[in-house]
């Protein structure tokens, strides 16, 4: 009965976790056919679930208030709740090229890592290919991927503002060269990791080229492909916000530095927020992609 | 008459692997043929160099020395004509058993036939192996034994002049295994087919073959010895449980194995 009323008031703050919950929720229902005697188990079961989350968003957000009273300008979570609440209720207003709402903001930062991401992937997963497949491009190409890897992405940004002479393809620049590395990466060490048995298989059937790469290469190599795409598009989003911030515009990262100008620190925290929720969800999109194309690999 | 007899003829093959460790003799001075329609089974302990063998005669590696000819003609390298089933299957996983199997008939009969031609052909295989319910599973769907099945029909449907096995039961339970010979004994009838195969039980070898090849130990191994089975067919495992020279056989092929060829690890010990 107790662990009854404590679940039921734990729900109520529970909303913003409610996404974290769903997998303990699915879960349930097996744990009850399973073992229909223990009916209490699977109810403490979703409850250890659930109560980490809880107590850890509820831990900082105690701590915030903490903070907040103590220092004096910085908002409480009440007044950061009360803001996002008005910034929510209209994210797509637009009165002037500068003054945009939130949801235009990330909209056009999420427009430039596609096309940077996107154009990447053109040029790195072929690339990829091509290196895993011929040992003398991958001689070639090592050295130099080596080299350029380490270098922020953001190095690369007056590079693009001298050869495209504009901001946002400038940053878009920078997405393309951050995400690149990860996907010719990853796709090459998978071309070079397909099973011998697969490639025997190819040799005894005598296939064609064309077969090979798209019966056998292409299929064994996705999963890698798309590891490097999910490090891509972590890195990716990562680097906009700094990128956007240098450059301006219409973005995220020029949002919250704008909001900084105008000292309105609740919007700096809500953008932060926002980041968060926007790189979990691309991350999230792309780990079910990725579960959808692994297969099991040859082994009795 | 000679390529009746000599469908496949090994001559004086060497093979040494040269490794970063240095090199490794593995087969010496081997000399074998085998005749259209026969059922031959490379036996010996581990290490011994049988799948060696039989990769040189798949194509799969190239003979350091020596000759090898499969219908008079050189081997120079793999071929739907000898076709392979691999010991752990080597189905594609992205792929259902149809389309496992469609992939090598699409190469050999792609050019000559059409679609519906293809797709009876692939049916076909499949109805060989008793396994037409599963066409559309995935190898991740199905048993270990019906894996094989799949891989030994994938084999079958390219019409191969020769079928090599790699210890394609090996990882089977013995049950399994035994059902899986009697097919192949009813498959191997039926298509005629010549048939090389590795293998590591003794009983599996008499009940199968017209003639076992028995390997000495490596390394630089060689065959040792040839045994004919006199066995009439079709065989009939639980007959020949009683049958006087099915045990004849068996002791001769044991005797070798572990009197005249005692386990390496057992002479090292």
């Amino acid at each position: 009965m107790s662990a009854v009323m404590d679940t039921m008031m734990n729900d109520k703050p529970a909303p913003a976790t409610a996404e974290v919950a769903i997998p303990a929720a699915v879960a349930v229902p097996k744990v009850k056919k399973t073992k229909a005697a223990r009916r209490n188990l699977p109810f403490a079961g979703w409850l250890m679930k659930i109560l980490p989350p809880v107590t850890g968003l509820a831990f900082l957000v105690l701590v915030w208030q903490i903070v907040a009273a103590k220092t004096g300008n910085f908002p409480t979570p009440l007044v950061t709740l009360q803001e996002a609440i008005k910034l929510f209720s209209d994210p797509f207003y637009r009165t002037g090229p500068n003054d945009q709402g939130i949801g235009w903001n990330v909209l056009a930062s999420l427009q430039r890592v596609a096309i940077g991401f996107g154009m990447a992937a053109l040029v790195g997963i072929p690339l990829g290919f091509m290196i895993g497949r011929v040992r003398f491009l991958s001689g070639m190409f090592g050295p130099i991927i080596s080299l350029l890897k380490p270098v922020s992405p953001l190095a690369w940004l007056p590079i693009g503002l001298l050869v495209f002479k504009s901001a946002n393809p400038a940053a878009i620049w920078s997405i393309f060269i951050c995400s690149i590395w990860p996907m010719i990466i990853n796709t090459a060490v998978g071309v070079q990791r397909v099973p011998q048995d697969y490639m025997n298989v190819a040799r005894v059937l005598n296939l064609s080229e064309w077969k090979i790469l798209t019966k056998i290469l292409f299929p064994s190599v996705l999963p890698y492909m798309l590891t490097g795409v999910r490090l891509a598009i972590g890195t990716a989003w990562l680097v906009i916000v700094a990128a956007e911030m240098l450059t301006g515009g219409v973005g995220i990262g020029f949002w919250v530095w704008d909001e900084w100008n105008n000292l309105n620190v609740p919007h700096i925290i809500i953008a932060i927020v926002v980041i968060g929720v926007v790189g979990l969800i691309l991350e999230q999109l792309l780990v079910a992609l990725a579960k959808a194309f692994t297969y099991e690999e040859v082994s009795s | 008459m000679d390529m009746h007899n000599k469908f496949i003829d090994i001559n004086d093959v060497e093979m040494v692997f040269h490794t970063k460790k240095g090199s490794f003799h593995a087969l010496r001075d081997i000399n074998l043929t085998v005749q259209k329609g026969e059922f031959i089974t490379l036996i010996g302990h581990s290490g011994c160099g049988k799948s060696t063998l039989l990769n040189l005669i798949a194509g799969l590696l190239k003979p350091s020395d020596g000759l090898l000819l499969c219908a008079n003609r050189e081997i120079a390298g793999p071929s739907p004509e000898r076709s392979v089933v691999f010991q752990n299957h080597s189905l594609l996983p992205w792929l259902t058993c149809y389309e496992n199997i469609f992939l090598g008939v699409e190469r050999v009969f792609g050019a000559t036939e059409n679609r519906t031609q293809l797709r009876d052909r692939t049916r076909a295989a499949l109805a060989l192996v008793g396994l037409t319910a599963a066409e559309s599973k995935r190898p991740n769907e199905i048993s270990g034994g019906m894996k094989q099945r799949v891989g030994i029909a994938r084999a079958l449907a390219m019409e191969p002049k020769v079928l090599l096995m790699d210890e394609p039961f090996g990882a089977l339970d013995a049950l399994t295994r035994a059902h899986l010979q009697d097919e192949l004994l009813k498959i191997v009838a039926k298509t005629e087919s010549t048939v090389v195969m590795v293998t590591h039980d003794v009983d599996e070898a008499v009940l199968l073959s017209d003639r076992i090849v028995m390997m000495t130990n490596g390394p630089a191994a060689t065959i040792g010895e040839i045994l004919e089975v006199k066995l009439a067919r079709p065989r009939e495992r639980v007959a020949l449980a009683q049958d006087a020279r099915y045990s004849e056989y068996r002791t001769t092929v044991l005797e070798f194995l572990y009197r005249k060829q005692a386990h390496p690890a057992k002479e090292a010990a």
